[in-house]
């Protein structure tokens, strides 16, 4: 897809080399024991993620596992309705990141470069837009969704963030950064608008789209508030949604609660691991210019 | 010159300029049409829908009645709404700075180039990208009173089991704990950012005119970050005052209410109990309540871009 980072030049690691650096620093001595309190928790996510429920609910509990127990992996993976909530997460969020890319380039290329009427007024509506807290706006949509049939469907979950303001505004500015020059040949030459955007715009535009891809997957992914409204049925349900009724139901298999939370955590952790520099430019930048 | 071409020349170029823009702007409507059906459909529709709603009496399922201001007075005279205003606040007020405070002095002591930085700023990360939900299940297992990790802990320490989420005390605060764990992060990545341009050779400079430390931050690093922190107020404030899903999947507003949050509080009315219009009141309150806080903390800050210049 177009997260993909091998347009991203990578000569970063060269000025690090550079500098010799002391084999050790003082301030290690303050960051280990910061960066322990950061991973602590993760860490025992993991470790209580491959302990037996014996070891669990001992008291005092055991603080590391005697050995590596997968009986919770299995049980999750065992359970058909966990594997639907990860499907159906799956989907809602490749539907959710591939639709904003789509329309969220459509809208931001008609923002920056063609003229139509009215086209400023809405821009500064969408803007707005972008203000609006989620509580007041999720009464009405439940309600909206309601009316097209939509509630207990995944199309529920999948249609209010089909685009959101944030992929046409980030998107329109990046386009306005790009030569109108390369475009206008292209242009002349015949080329349709469509075909230019697709040709020439978007794959110069990939920093802008691999933000766009990563925030609506972080979003999308993670969301739980407005899967807890649109949809009742079990089958319908996204990852988030099913892994707090999951607590509830198997109170006492917490291995298999916390297998469920690490397989949970996984695709965000990898993208992120996988992703980082941009992940964490998109996540500053995105901010910043706001 | 007997030759009169060009009446007949210009009139079919004019006429292709016009069905050429026309196309054009039938064009730029069609790429814009799903964003803005969308986004006004489900944007802006609904804000006024919400208004209305307020002002109604409805369950979700049958047709509503007008009962005027009565949702919004039920509102000022209901203790638990007073509640969930007074959580939301005591959250904010606790999250908000701290959050930001110990992002600027984590980003302070993860601004060197030392060895395994990347790893250390990725671990403080790290956090901010897991989902509440996750990060709720992760705690209300760590912090079970009886068979937690945190207790056990505490027991090796020799200090007696606490209650944590379970004690109407405690719960509030240790929320807060959790979101100043997953959430510094975030400040801690913009603080780096904005650290990274404060310009070298500025600081050099008031070192060489014997600036120390202290001095260098004082009157170099904080006046170079304010905006950064100006961003971080308001952004830290929307999510703190729209917290909602760490509640649900740990507290679910209790013990007795003591977690109960105005987000909590809307969909609690609108979602469990059908009251939807009284639900839709106490969003519109904290949506005012938003407002008013983004508009006062941005007129505190020097104004920069307008509406106007961002659209050009």
């Amino acid at each position: 897809m177009t997260a993909r980072l091998d347009g991203v030049p990578a000569p970063r690691v060269l000025p690090v080399l550079r500098r010799p650096r002391l084999p050790f620093s003082p301030w290690h001595l303050l960051l280990v024991p910061l960066a322990l309190v950061f991973a602590a928790p993760l860490v025992w996510l993991l470790l209580s993620s491959v302990m037996s429920n014996a070891e669990i609910n001992r008291f005092p509990p055991a603080l590391w596992p005697s050995h590596v127990d997968f009986s919770g992996y299995r049980y999750v993976l065992d359970n058909a309705l966990f594997v639907r909530w990860f499907t159906n997460s799956l989907i809602v969020s490749a539907v959710t990141v591939v639709s904003n890319l789509l329309f969220g380039a459509l809208g931001g290329y008609a923002f920056a470069r063609m003229r139509f009427t009215g086209s400023r007024a809405l821009l500064a509506v969408m803007i707005a837009t972008m203000a609006i807290p989620f509580q007041l706006t999720m009464i009405p949509t439940f309600l909206v969704m309601k009316k097209l049939g939509l509630i207990d469907s995944l199309g529920a979950l999948i249609v209010p963030s089909l685009v959101t303001p944030f992929a046409v505004f980030l998107l329109r500015q990046f386009f306005l950064s790009l030569p109108r020059e390369l475009e206008e040949a292209a242009w002349i030459d015949g080329c349709s608008r469509l075909r230019v955007l697709f040709t020439i715009v978007l794959p110069l535009s990939r920093p802008a789209l691999s933000t766009v891809a990563v925030l609506t997957f972080l979003s999308t992914w993670n969301d739980l508030t407005w899967p807890l409204i649109a949809v009742n049925h079990d089958t319908v349900y996204t990852l988030q949604l099913g892994l707090t009724t999951f607590q509830g139901q198997h109170h006492t298999n917490w291995a298999a609660v916390m297998a469920g939370n690490v397989i949970t955590v996984l695709p965000v952790l990898l993208a992120f691991l996988g992703a980082q520099k941009t992940f964490i430019q998109s996540i500053t930048s995105s901010g910043l210019k706001g | 010159m007997p030759g009169l071409p060009k009446a007949i020349t210009v009139t079919p170029a004019q006429n292709h300029i016009k069905s050429r823009r026309r196309r054009e702007t039938a064009a730029a409507w069609a790429y814009v049409s799903p964003a803005v059906l969308i986004i006004l459909g489900l944007g802006v529709l609904p804000v006024a829908w919400s208004l209305l709603l307020s002002f109604q009496v409805d369950d979700l399922v049958t047709p509503s009645r007008w009962v005027g201001w009565d949702n919004y007075a039920a509102l000022a005279q209901d203790p638990n709404f007073a509640q969930a205003v007074g959580n939301t606040l005591l959250y904010t007020v606790l999250y908000v700075p701290l959050s930001i405070l110990f992002g600027f002095l984590l980003a302070q002591a993860l601004n060197r180039r030392i060895r395994l930085i990347g790893v250390y700023r990725t671990l403080v990360f790290v956090p901010f990208v897991l989902s509440a939900t996750a990060q709720g299940v992760l705690f209300s297992f760590i912090l079970d009173p009886q068979f937690g990790a945190a207790n056990s802990l505490l027991h090796h320490l020799g200090v007696s089991p606490q209650g944590f989420l379970t004690d109407p005390g405690q719960a509030l605060l240790v929320l807060v704990a959790i979101t100043l764990w997953s959430g510094t992060g975030f400040c801690v990545i913009v603080y780096l950012a904005a650290l990274q341009d404060v310009p070298p050779s500025l600081v050099e400079a008031a070192r060489l005119d014997g600036a120390g430390t202290w001095r260098v931050l004082r009157h170099v690093t904080l006046p170079a970050i304010m905006p950064v922190t100006a961003f971080l107020v308001v952004w830290q404030l929307i999510t703190s005052l729209q917290v909602f899903d760490l509640v649900y999947v740990t507290t679910k507003g209790g013990p007795l209410g003591s977690t109960t949050v105005i987000v909590y509080f809307v969909w609690e009315q609108a979602f469990k109990n059908f009251t939807a219009g009284y639900g839709a009141a106490s969003a519109y309150v904290l949506a005012l309540a938003l407002l008013v806080v983004v508009v006062a903390v941005r007129l505190l800050r020097r104004p920069r871009k307008t509406v106007r210049k961002v659209l050009r």
